[in-house]
């Protein structure tokens, strides 16, 4: 139980300071790898709650696209971060005066919460808490059968994305020359390599 | 856990079929190129044809599948085969425009094709999740199809302009989807209006506050005002034949979607949606029959004629009994039809080689092509009104449905600016018979848009001979959402 504690805190702390680099980094591409450290946190965060699925969708999506999307972002605009900032210490007052009423409210529905007697039941459903079922296995077990039709659905959704962006951006060029790996593959030496026999002092 | 049968799929056979034909075409066009966009678009239509007859052929009195997600009822089936209607119609009218323009590519009737089984699959969601994904695939492809003209800079502005608030509208609705989940505990439609009906303290005030933020979403896709602003600026830069689109098909399924989820799960809070349902109604009449009368553009004129119509069409769900909704029906069914012959006689509107798109190019267009003016003014005289035209019949129907419900105001109002509206209405057909003539519309307008005006404008002009089918298909419809 001390190792639980002491990994949580751990990690707990990280994500709070990494979270505190994000804002206050000053160049940019150290912000987002801030960010990146931050999520890594929530994850490792998650692992400790049981929720392993979630932990490794949250590197997946978040850290493996989303993240990345950023640091393309911040490379590629020409963005003055420096002009961006000014001001910074003119607005905090009013910041800092919007985080604390966000904190005073997540206080007062933390100390009002109440748990629907509901909630106790399923949270140790012997089912899903034996450790048998993984989190994947819980989740497959209901998006496959339950909601099917949904899952089929997002899936169509995606695929009319897919056309979508084909549609408004592909543009075919003339004059392009593109790889053939059907010819590449079916070359065969006697295209391409010619022997002869060269005489001595001569050229051929 | 699950027992697994596949018979119990039959329901959703009609969109099983539609999404496996998409993936098909898919394929013909990805390895025959762009010449086969003229096969794949006729194949498409005829994909709908088929998904119609099936989609008779399959359900039942509220027939459940997928867990209870979809629902197969007579309501379901009228509306979808209304939907493939609309689609069929803007997708026959897209072929010859988009190859006259050179912007055929095979990818639009498969846009076409999904954004149509996005309508499907919310006309018959029974559950909150079930609704948000159909509306997303739907939309999705609407806003690709509005910017499909991407070397054009206001059809890429449509199509971006439509992306930002329609994700704004799917975020409210989301936000009041989850509301509801959590004061509720279910998403499931039916279940939802169990648990709301038999509360003995009232309906909590999340459910409420999820109520009016659905509303809102969904007032959205419809174009009703207040949530009306993109209409105008989308129908004016999209390329014409997807304006047709969006003005017939994806209305019907939002208006089927609003219907449903306000009888359906949120039927025992009638009397706080009916205020909501009211006011929206009344000021999309007002804003549609005042903001169109200044408008040159006939496609901004349309725009705001439809957020008119679909005033008109929520003045029988303010009604909210089997009487309103059959007279949403009905106006709805005509409206498609007017819809898509009115934007039929505006693809003929081309002037060397290039669209026109004035309401001042149709001068005179009675002396210079008198078939086209004729249908024109058919549909104009409709959408006015005017008996014994088909728009009459639906105006009726609707606000006789408000007046045996109590609501004279509204329905008083209703006739008060569809009169206004008759104004630019009727000034269409003036330029058209009265005005000097301005230089001729290019001829001839091409076989398959002779068609459609044609078959478009007789449905308009003899419905009256015989409106039997249209109302008794419509009644059973109504009652069948009801649960009778």
């Amino acid at each position: 139980m001390i190792i639980y504690a002491i990994a949580f805190y751990l990690f707990a702390a990280v994500a709070v300071a990494s979270g505190t680099m994000v804002v206050a980094a000053r160049n940019p591409v150290h912000s987002v790898l801030f960010l990146i450290l931050a999520f890594f946190n929530a994850a490792a965060l998650f692992v400790l709650m049981g929720a392993e699925f979630l932990a490794m969708v949250l590197i997946i999506v978040y850290v493996g696209a989303v993240a990345v999307l950023f640091l393309f972002v911040v490379m590629m605009l020409d963005i003055n971060f420096a002009e961006l900032r000014q001001g910074f210490m003119r607005y905090l007052p009013v910041g800092a005066l919007i985080g604390l009423v966000l904190l005073a409210e997540l206080i007062l529905i933390g100390g009002t919460w109440v748990f629907s007697p509901d909630a106790e039941i399923a949270i140790s459903d012997k089912f899903y808490m034996s450790g048998e079922v993984t989190n994947a296995h819980a989740l497959g077990l209901v998006l496959y059968t339950k909601y099917a039709y949904l899952f089929q659905t997002a899936g169509l959704v995606l695929l009319v994305a897919m056309i979508g962006a084909i549609v408004l951006t592909f543009r075919s060029r003339p004059g392009v020359r593109r790889q053939k790996i059907s010819a590449q593959v079916g070359r065969r030496v006697e295209d391409s390599v010619e022997l002869r026999k060269v005489k001595s002092r001569e050229g051929v | 856990m699950y027992a697994f049968n596949v018979a119990s799929l039959i329901p959703a056979l009609p969109e099983i079929f539609m999404a496996i034909s998409g993936m098909v075409l898919l394929m013909v066009g990805v390895f025959r190129g762009d010449r086969s966009t003229r096969a794949v678009s006729w194949a498409v239509v005829a994909v709908f044809i088929v998904t119609a007859f099936l989609i008779s052929r399959v359900s039942g009195p509220g027939v459940l599948t997928f867990d209870g997600m979809f629902i197969a009822d007579g309501f379901a089936v009228f509306m979808k085969q209304l939907a493939l209607a609309g689609s069929a119609l803007a997708l026959i009218m897209s072929i010859g425009f988009n190859e006259r323009e050179g912007i055929a590519r095979f990818e639009f009737p498969i846009l076409f094709l999904y954004a149509t089984l996005g309508m499907m699959l919310m006309i018959s969601a029974n559950d909150l999740l079930a609704l948000y994904v159909g509306l997303e695939l739907q939309s999705l492809c609407l806003y690709v199809v509005a910017a499909y003209r991407r070397d054009d800079l206001r059809s890429s502005e449509a199509g971006l302009k439509y992306f930002v608030l329609g994700a704004l509208s799917s975020g409210m609705l989301l936000y009041g989807m989850s509301m509801v989940y959590g004061f509720a505990g279910t998403t499931r439609f039916d279940t939802l209006f169990e648990v709301l009906s038999s509360s003995e303290v009232g309906v909590p005030v999340g459910v409420l506050v999820g109520l009016v933020f659905i509303a809102a979403g969904l007032a959205f896709k419809v174009s009703a005002v207040p949530f009306h602003m993109w209409t105008p600026d989308v129908y004016e830069g999209a390329p014409t034949p997807v304006t047709a689109f969006f003005a017939a098909a994806p209305k019907v399924a939002a208006t089927a979607l609003l219907v449903r989820v306000m009888i359906g799960p949120f039927g025992a809070m009638f009397d706080q949606w009916q205020q909501i349902i009211v006011f929206v109604s009344l000021a999309s009449m007002a804003l549609g029959a005042f903001a169109a009368i200044n408008q040159s553009n006939i496609k901004r004129l349309m725009a705001y004629s439809s957020i008119g119509h679909i005033g008109y069409a929520l003045v029988g769900l303010a009604a909210g009994d089997k009487a309103g909704v059959g007279g949403l029906l009905v106006y709805m069914t005509i409206y498609v039809a007017m819809g898509i012959g009115t934007f039929a006689c505006i693809l003929c509107m081309r002037r060397k080689g290039r669209m026109v798109e004035n309401i001042s190019d149709l001068s005179g267009l009675a002396r210079t092509n008198p078939a086209l003016a004729l249908a024109f003014a058919i549909f104009m005289f409709s959408m006015a009104g005017i008996p014994p035209l088909a728009g009459f019949f639906g105006k009726f129907f609707v606000f006789k449905a408000a007046i045996q419900a109590g609501l004279y105001t509204l329905a008083i109002i209703g006739v008060l600016t569809s009169v206004v509206a008759a104004f630019y209405y009727l000034r269409i057909v003036k330029v058209m018979y009265f005005d000097e003539p301005a230089e001729a519309l290019e001829r001839p307008v091409g076989t398959t848009l002779t068609v459609v005006i044609g078959a478009t404008a007789l449905f308009t002009l003899l419905l009256v001979v015989n409106p039997g089918p249209l109302l008794s298909g419509a009644a059973v419809a109504a009652v069948s959402l009801f649960g009778g």
